[in-house]
């Protein structure tokens, strides 16, 4: 008999997803309480995760068809953790858009549900069903302002080009299953040998609807016209939440089935790290809308995350997870700044709004120069940290050019973030914006600020987490 | 009469495959052409999993197949309910339309 313990967080947030539907549709204007309900699942999920899994280094389940490690565990508490503060402050928001429904906050649990047995998958049937679970969740999601015109066509967009990702992806299953003869993972890295023409095939397929996924660069088109489009909460759930995943995913292919195979498909992730950073850095300069603007530059981070795939060890993987975690608590807080600009119930998004910005709100001005600043990689921030480590094992592995063009695109990055910073402080000052935030809005700006200034005080807390896993 | 080995199957659905995705990169008329290439796609993929399960006896190919059918059918019918969504919105579904969101 299995040990169910360590599938206690899947059993737990399922069955209240089940729950909360039901009581939903039966319960008339109950979206308040599923809202409240929603929350409190998440944390007690995050505290069964942290209870039952956090200590365990590794135990494979069903057949061997579920992972439980270190890193599993560490993933699906960051996500938990996303999760519930994009939740949060998505609820002023919500309201004045009206779009304060019971749909939401389901949709978002089984997402997240999605991402959780994703990111424990050790099995290509148990990967490709919790990526789809994921997935649906997410197309709804995108479409969720359903009677604006831009948010429907982002949802349309969205929608066709991740099932295409999804079918090519399955195409590259169907050809590993083929010729390693096993769905599993560990089965599979043992029978690839490197002179299978098809074996390589399988695994470019997998890597572009990988690649997709996380949107690099040559298949990143779906992300700035969906995240300008979707609703800003829903965008801010994108940037974060699936990355997380599909970036445990990423791992997990290239270094437990694939790891053999090790020189075929080194060079495709340098082309696509490469091509993302660049990409990135250029694109964002001539954007006005900061949400498409922010699809630019996550479209650039992930090119930076994929630099630490690249290399081959453990260290790269580990600055990839430090970089991801980074990435996430700066872009909470570029969001929640970007939620505070509200005029009578009107959400401002473009880059013009936040001209003289520091003039009628000097401390909200002084947490985006901070975000931006680190964003931008300037010391001694945590944005400078992430890219630090990922350097470092990039150069310990002497691929010298990777990190070259890393460096060079972080100085064409620095530009468009500089810009932002100028508008704020130098341009002429426009009408003042409500000052009455919701306190959860004041709460998540507060903190991860204060966590991205007070980084490098104590980088060993996150090293350490990090450190203990141990993919090869 | 010739034997209709592996790579028939893995030829056939090689083609079924390129048709799917040609259908949805070259198609300039209507969304529900591109809903269908999808389906195309996630078909060529289950002639090629049953193949493989055939000729590996081994029945996980199989099961891989059934699970692929019920999510497609999730899919499909998630991938409608935008299409009303944006119908509704838009007043069409040409595929040339669809450009309000454009940097």
């Amino acid at each position: 008999m299995e040990n169910l313990n360590l599938v206690l967080p899947e059993i737990f947030i399922s069955l209240s997803i089940m729950f909360l539907l039901v009581l939903g549709v039966f319960k008339k204007n109950s979206s308040k309480l599923i809202f409240n309900l929603s929350l409190f699942v998440i944390l007690i999920t995050t505290i069964i995760t942290i209870n039952e899994t956090f200590s365990v280094s590794r135990i494979t389940m069903f057949n061997e068809s579920i992972i439980i490690d270190h890193m599993s565990s560490l993933m699906k508490i960051i996500t938990l953790i996303s999760a519930f503060l994009v939740l949060v402050i998505s609820l002023s928001y919500l309201k004045v858009l009206k779009l304060f429904n019971i749909e939401y906050p389901i949709l978002i649990l089984s997402s997240v549900l999605g991402m959780m047995i994703m990111i424990s998958s050790n099995d290509l049937i148990v990967f490709y069903m919790g990526l789809e679970l994921q997935s649906l969740g997410l197309y709804v999601l995108a479409t969720f302002n359903r009677d604006q015109l831009k948010s429907s066509e982002a949802g349309l967009k969205y929608f066709v080009l991740s099932a295409l990702s999804s079918g090519l992806l399955l195409y590259g299953c169907s050809l590993i299953y083929g010729f390693s003869g096993s769905t599993n993972f560990d089965v599979i890295s043992n029978q690839l040998s490197s002179n299978e023409y098809a074996l390589t095939f399988g695994i470019v397929f997998i890597l572009v609807g990988l690649a997709f996924k996380i949107s690099a660069v040559p298949f990143h088109m779906w992300a700035p016209d969906v995240y300008e489009g979707s609703p800003t909460t829903v965008t801010l759930f994108f940037t974060m939440v699936p990355k997380i995943a599909a970036l445990t995913v990423f791992i997990r292919f290239l270094y437990i089935p694939f790891i053999n195979l090790l020189d075929q498909w080194q060079m495709i992730i340098v082309f696509l790290s490469i091509a993302s950073m660049l990409f990135g850095a250029i694109a964002a300069i001539g954007q006005t809308n900061i949400k498409r603007l922010i699809a630019y530059s996550s479209i650039g981070h992930i090119g930076y995350t994929l630099a630490g795939l690249a290399t081959g060890s453990n260290e790269g993987i580990q600055s990839s997870i430090i970089y991801i975690s980074i990435y996430i608590v700066m872009n909470l807080a570029l969001f929640s700044c970007l939620l505070m600009l509200k005029r009578k119930d009107q959400y401002y998004e473009d880059i013009d709004d936040l001209s003289g910005l520091s003039k009628n709100h000097p401390l909200l001005s002084l947490c985006l120069l901070v975000i931006l600043f680190s964003l931008a990689g300037i010391p001694p921030l945590a944005g400078f940290f992430a890219k630090f480590y990922i350097f470092k094992s990039v150069l310990e592995q002497s691929m010298y050019f990777l990190a070259i063009v890393g460096l060079l695109s972080t100085v064409i990055a620095a530009f468009y973030y500089l810009r932002i910073i100028k508008v704020i402080y130098f341009d002429k000052e426009k009408e003042k914006y409500d000052s009455d935030q919701s306190l959860w809005l004041k709460f998540s700006l507060t903190t991860s600020t204060i966590l991205i200034l007070i980084y490098f005080i104590f980088p060993s807390q996150l090293i350490e987490v990090v450190s203990r896993i141990n993919i090869i | 009469m010739i034997d209709i080995g592996l790579g028939h199957y893995l030829t056939l659905s090689a083609i079924i495959f390129t048709i799917g995705i040609i259908g949805i990169f070259l198609n300039r008329k209507n969304i529900i052409v591109i809903l269908m290439s999808i389906e195309l796609i996630l078909l060529a993929v289950n002639i090629n999993l049953v193949s493989f399960s055939i000729f590996l006896d081994d029945l996980t190919g199989q099961v891989f197949t059934l699970f692929i059918l019920t999510v497609a059918a999730a899919e499909a019918a998630i991938g409608l309910a935008i299409i009303v969504v944006y119908y509704r919105n838009a007043g069409t579904i040409r595929v040339e339309e669809i450009n309000k969101l454009k940097g």
